[in-house]
């Protein structure tokens, strides 16, 4: 972690059009080279959050005390400007594989025009830096892979080629959104395995957005957590079990465990204060 | 309480062959789990024995009778099914009552009023919501509609198709909660799908881990943490779901 940070949001709020909510409201956070984990029940405006961050919700009001990306003032930037930022010095990267991936495109293909977007360069050297990705993720025989069409690949397969597409830029950001809940558990370990090796190895900030407090507390160095479109909570992933809010203790309590006692889970009781209180 | 028993269970679809030959046994009363990678032909196995699936060979009994002997009225009776989506099983135009007493009117069934508020009771959920629609309900409310839907006839086999994976885990220890309540107060046979060994270990003391569409091993609960499991690939998902856990 160093002093600079990548990102420093605050005070971020967002409605979309038509709403009667918001549905975030006074966001703020800074993102070092560190792995930052967004977790919150569905509805609680984590994904908005990744998304107002890339600029992906043009109708909706979004407003910020400060929104900055390395120097660039994201509240300010031109659509333009963005267009040159995403996937190029922050990516996103999706929750299944299947939606994600154009299904009558060559997946190697697909990763190598992220490259030629960003990168001048001629189709083969794309090709092979495409090549030389798919290997980085751990794909055995990417030459073979780079020519497959995505309903070729398993789901396992299919998250690494987008986690490859999306960090072939060399970006700074990376916003992982759900990456893994479409996965098996066995798979489930390798792809976050090689997403966290890849991001380590190059210093990337990544923001982990999930509703999984397991996946939070072995891939993450710091969790917000939301409710409500709020920042109930900020914590160390490894202090998760000491959270003193009572929404986070719920969430942990109501969590069924490998060996539990089978006693019934306790059951979240929600408090209408908790949408109230000014963030931690 | 019936025991339910899978004999020989093979379907094929084309040149594919989704399950080769599948056994097991369930005892009266008992939750039995069934876990295994996506395509390992988990749900395959309750949409044969519900025979949603048609075109399979091998036999399913509940007690001494088979489902290919029942007709459409007694299948229905007998064995019921709770899907993974509560958005997608859920008629959208219907209203709770609608689909609560569309199987009374089919069974013919009286005291339609009662039996839709004792159901509403049962899982929980205000009897006004009866005139509610589906959109008007949260995820964990509909997965409670579901549930009422399929013990509103008192089958003697519910088929549970990852009833919670849909759903947060706040509200997933609502369902959990419900379902080992009304297990215990109606005493069904029970067969649980889930990719999620923690909620199967909640819910089953045996479970059988599928793989290409064979059964490679049927365990005990106290397998997932005292190491016997035999086949490596049972080995594999509970070491990766104990690793991911953080409980290894």
């Amino acid at each position: 972690m160093t002093s600079d940070p990548i990102l420093d949001v605050q005070g971020l709020s967002l409605r979309y059009p038509g709403a009667a909510e918001p549905a975030v409201r006074g966001v703020s956070f800074t993102l070092g080279r560190e792995r930052l984990g967004i977790v919150g029940e569905s509805g609680s405006g984590k994904s908005t959050v990744g998304r107002a961050i890339m600029k992906l919700l043009p109708d909706a009001e979004m407003s910020a005390e400060r929104m900055r990306f390395e120097g660039v003032d994201l509240l300010r930037a031109s659509e333009a400007q963005m267009l040159k930022l995403r996937g190029a010095r922050m990516s996103m990267i999706l929750q299944d594989p299947k939606y994600s991936l154009n299904p009558i495109r060559r997946c190697g293909d697909q990763v190598a025009e992220a490259y030629r977007t960003h990168v001048r360069c001629s189709k083969r050297a794309a090709h092979d830096k495409a090549v030389a990705m798919l290997a980085a993720v751990q794909i055995r025989d990417p030459e073979r892979v780079y020519g497959l069409y995505p309903h070729e690949v398993s789901g396992g397969m299919g998250q690494r080629i987008m986690i490859a597409m999306m960090l072939l830029t060399d970006p700074d950001l990376v916003i992982a959104d759900e990456p893994t809940s479409a996965l098996d558990v066995t798979v489930r370990l390798q792809v976050l395995k090689i997403l966290d090796d890849l991001v380590k190895e190059r210093g990337i900030g990544l923001i982990m957005i999930s509703h999984d407090l397991n996946l939070v507390r072995n891939f993450c160095d710091r969790v917000l957590i939301m409710y409500a479109g709020r920042v109930v909570e900020t914590l160390d992933a490894r202090d998760l079990d000491r959270a003193t809010h009572p929404y986070t203790r719920g969430l942990l309590a109501a969590q069924p465990r490998i060996g539990g006692p089978r006693a019934p889970l306790p059951v979240l009781q929600r408090d209408p204060s908790w949408t109230m209180e000014a963030p931690a | 309480m019936k025991p339910l028993r899978i004999e020989k269970m093979s379907i094929r679809f084309g040149a594919v062959t989704i399950l080769p030959e599948v056994s097991f046994e369930v005892a009266p009363g008992e939750c039995f789990g069934l876990v295994g990678e996506s395509g390992s032909g988990k749900s395959t196995v309750l949409r044969c024995a519900s025979m949603l699936l048609g075109t399979w060979s091998g036999d399913a009994k509940v007690g001494d009778r088979s489902v290919r002997e029942m007709d459409l009225m007694e299948r229905c009776r007998t064995l019921q099914m709770v899907f993974q989506d509560p958005y997608g099983s859920l008629h959208p135009r219907h209203s709770v009552r609608t689909t609560l007493s569309e199987p009374l009117k089919i069974h013919r069934l009286g005291d339609t009023e009662e039996r839709l508020a004792q159901a509403m009771r049962d899982v929980g959920l205000p009897v006004e919501f009866l005139d509610r629609y589906p959109h008007q309900l949260s995820g964990g409310q509909r997965q409670r509609v579901a549930i009422a839907r399929a013990l509103i006839l008192e089958p003697e086999v519910l088929l549970l198709d990852e009833p919670t994976s849909a759903l947060d885990v706040s509200v997933q220890a609502e369902i959990l909660n419900l379902l080992v309540r009304l297990r215990e107060e109606k005493g069904f046979t029970c067969v649980m799908v889930s990719h999620d060994l923690a909620v199967i270990d909640h819910m089953c003391d045996r479970f059988a881990v599928m793989k290409a569409g064979d059964i490679v091993e049927v365990l005990p609960r106290e397998a997932i943490l005292d190491g016997s499991a035999r086949h490596p690939y049972a080995q594999e998902l509970i070491a990766a779901s104990l690793a991911y856990e953080g409980a290894a």
